[in-house]
């Protein structure tokens, strides 16, 4: 796998940088960037990894230097406190692995809605976190992304952000939000050679959702999911549903009438 | 979140015959494990599992605490020019084979799944196809990480009495939170293996004792449900690695899942006859040696998901005993006539004979002799009937039972199979327990 060209780019425009593997991932400790890094690993590509926790991410890359990576930069960071920097440490980590080809955005924070109505610091949390950082991120990524004219941005949303409902609508509007926004990316480098793809996880079996009762058709694990953001850095449309079953049930559940909807506690 | 222990009722072992609530946690980072622990007490013991392939009851605590090591998978170092491993517990062995076979490594043994975590492996000190060239999996450990509830952690080895405590130790010596051992180099990820059909299980010994010397790999499959002239007819398999293959690892998702129970029907006295009839006539026309990649030969069984919920939705129970050499020829025929008699023939017999090794493991279950291993569909008391006959046969051979296997034997049988589990008790963490060792402890 590489950093392939879009098909419809001629060869005389591309950069001359060799085209391959060299990944960032920001929020690298979540279970989905740790099982799409392995899938990376096997590959033997490049990767920075982005988190909060030192000790974790050098446990990480140890792992992945055994699955096969033939790099692993760590990078120690508030990814929603130095969002605003993004560009520079986008610079920063292309530098160390002599450029960038793809980029997933895959950190955020669940939160409760309940908690999030009552505290307006919890809330800001939950929309800063997956939508009022994320964007700098993805419009950093984005631009790198349009000056090379190859690569990826892959960023994590939710089918929460598909309708709004009374059980988490503050992490709904947030990763909505920042879907919309990567939707936008994926338009503006149409014909570039790039790509931005929104993934949107159902139910994952990860310790965000530890608690939950788990199991039965429309929970997968973390490993698939992972796999699904590793394919759509390089396939697939920018909107993407992990797994796919997930847009049919959106789309069902967009399109069930308000005066029906209410009745439910979804 | 994670760090805490939530009330689950589906948690079982791989037999599937006990249903009991457990307060189950998941870490993900290692930096969780010691305060899990400190949760653990005498009074409110837990225990640490993986991948939950031991079939009985050694891996469940009804109503306690479970930490489920799935998630600590993560390799430490792998010295490409050594061979020598260092991993979390919760690393498959599926998982390591696909990062050692592309180098050229192996693991140095390994049971008939490779879905067993490396913890597992080393509390269960594993055997397999190859005990005879390799012996357990723990005489290939060089080092483990242990964590006691009741005094921080350490780094023991070889030598040290709570490491060969540990080996085989079922999880009651600590929570073991890495294994580093030594792998062997292999030339190719392909074997060069062939069977030789027997018309009675006397003559399994034989066969045996000759591919054993000329083979890395050899087990055999006997047919239980045919009695008379026929008993224990069976096909050896032996095996050597081939020397210039490419080195192919296995792939990871298994083709076919059993996603539902099977009814209880499925796997009666007809279609057990019928399935081992088909494998007999199947093998047999195979003549002459044949090249297999690892997976089929070594784990035949991995590649269909879940196939123990063929066994319905009571579950089954798996026996799996040794017996020494001077009984073994004698106490095997009785065993198969016993089975045969009885009806309740296992779909999936396999015989293979221990060498004379000590085991690593005060509690490890192989010693030399031959081991007979059997599935049963659990069907209630004339299930168990049965497996006590089989039992008194094994006491009277001098031989015993595999923990890793049993859900149900006595505190005498177990106590008189393995001598050491006084000196063993001494280790035991206070603060771990299992059902298996509250009842063979008592």
């Amino acid at each position: 796998m590489d950093g392939s060209l879009g098909m419809g780019v001629e060869p005389a425009i591309v950069n001359v940088v060799k085209a391959s593997n060299r990944v960032v991932v920001l929020g690298a400790l979540s279970a989905i960037a740790m099982a799409a890094a392995r899938v990376y690993a096997a590959e033997g590509a490049a990767l920075t990894l982005v988190a909060r926790n030192a000790d974790r991410l050098k446990d990480l890359a140890a792992d992945l230097k055994a699955r096969g990576a033939v790099q692993v930069e760590i990078a120690v960071m508030d990814l929603e406190a130095d969002a605003v920097n993004a560009a520079r440490h986008l610079a920063d980590w292309s530098a160390r692995m002599g450029g960038i080809d793809h980029i997933h955005v895959v950190y955020g924070y669940l939160g409760a809605q309940d908690n999030a109505s009552a505290d307006p610091t919890e809330l800001s949390r939950i929309t800063v976190s997956n939508f009022a950082s994320a964007v700098h991120w993805c419009e950093a990524a984005a631009n790198v992304l349009r000056a090379q004219m190859h690569g990826s941005l892959v960023a994590v949303s939710s089918v929460a952000g598909d309708r709004g409902r009374q059980s988490n609508y503050a992490y709904g509007a947030a990763k909505g939000g920042i879907a919309l926004f990567v939707q936008g990316i994926a338009h503006s480098l149409a014909g570039t050679g790039a790509r931005a793809v929104v993934v949107k996880p159902g139910f994952v079996d990860t310790p965000m959702t530890d608690g939950l009762k788990k199991g039965g058709p429309l929970w997968a694990s973390a490993d698939q999911v992972g796999r699904a953001l590793r394919r759509a850095a390089d396939k697939g449309g920018p909107i993407q549903y992990a797994p796919g079953k997930w847009r049919v049930v959106m789309a069902i559940i967009r399109s069930v009438p308000a005066f029906v909807f209410h009745k439910t506690k979804l | 979140m994670t760090g805490k222990f939530l009330p689950t009722s589906t948690l079982t072992s791989w037999g599937r015959v006990v249903r009991a609530n457990h307060f189950v946690a998941r870490p993900r980072f290692g930096d969780e494990l010691d305060g899990l622990l400190d949760s653990l007490s005498a009074d409110r013991p837990g225990l640490a599992v993986g991948l939950r392939r031991s079939y009985g009851d050694s891996n469940l605590n009804p109503d306690g605490r479970v930490i489920d090591m799935t998630s600590l998978d993560r390799v430490i170092a792998f010295d490409r020019e050594t061979g020598v491993m260092r991993a979390e517990a919760g690393l498959s062995l599926s998982q390591a084979l696909r990062i050692l076979v592309p180098a050229g490594w192996f693991l140095p043994t390994t049971p008939g799944s490779r879905f067993v975590t490396l913890g597992g492996a080393v509390a269960n000190d594993v055997h397999g196809k190859n005990h005879h060239a390799a012996g357990t999996f723990g005489a290939s450990v060089t080092r483990l990480k242990l964590l006691r509830t009741d005094g921080g952690a350490q780094e023991i080895g070889p030598g040290d009495p709570l490491f060969h405590a540990t080996v085989g130790g079922l999880g009651l010596t600590g929570v073991i939170a890495w294994v580093e051992f030594q792998s062997v180099r292999v030339p190719s990820s392909w074997l060069d293996a062939e069977d030789t059909a027997f018309a009675r299980v006397e003559d399994y010994f034989d066969i045996a004792a000759e591919k054993k010397n000329s083979f890395e790999h050899t087990m055999a499959w006997v047919d239980c449900s045919v009695s008379g002239a026929q008993l224990g007819r069976g096909i050896l398999s032996a095996a050597n690695w081939y020397a210039y293959g490419d080195l192919t690892p296995h792939r990871e998702q298994p083709g076919k899942a059993v996603s539902l129970d099977a009814p209880g029907f499925t796997l009666n006295a007809m279609t057990v006859r019928a399935f081992n009839s088909m494998r007999h006539e199947l093998k047999s026309m195979r003549s002459g040696p044949y090249r297999t990649h690892y997976e089929p030969f070594l784990y035949p069984l991995d590649g269909i998901a879940n196939w123990n919920r063929l066994y319905g939705a009571k579950g089954f129970y798996q026996y799996q005993c040794v017996l020494p050499p001077g009984t073994a020829r004698a106490g095997v025929v009785d065993l198969m006539k016993a089975i045969a008699a009885s009806g309740q023939g296992s779909p999936l017999a396999v015989l293979k004979d221990f060498a004379p090794r000590e085991s690593v493991g005060m509690l490890s279950f192989p010693m030399e002799g031959t081991t007979l291993a059997l599935d049963f569909r659990n069907q209630g008391e004339r299930t168990l009937r049965l497996m006590a006959n089989l039992d008194s046969i094994v006491a009277a051979a001098g031989g015993r039972l595999y923990p890793a296997k049993d859900g149900r034997i006595s505190a005498e049988l177990f106590q008189g199979g393995f001598p050491k589990w006084q000196d063993f008790r001494a280790y035991v963490d206070p603060g771990l327990s299992s059902a298996f060792w509250r009842r063979v402890s008592g």
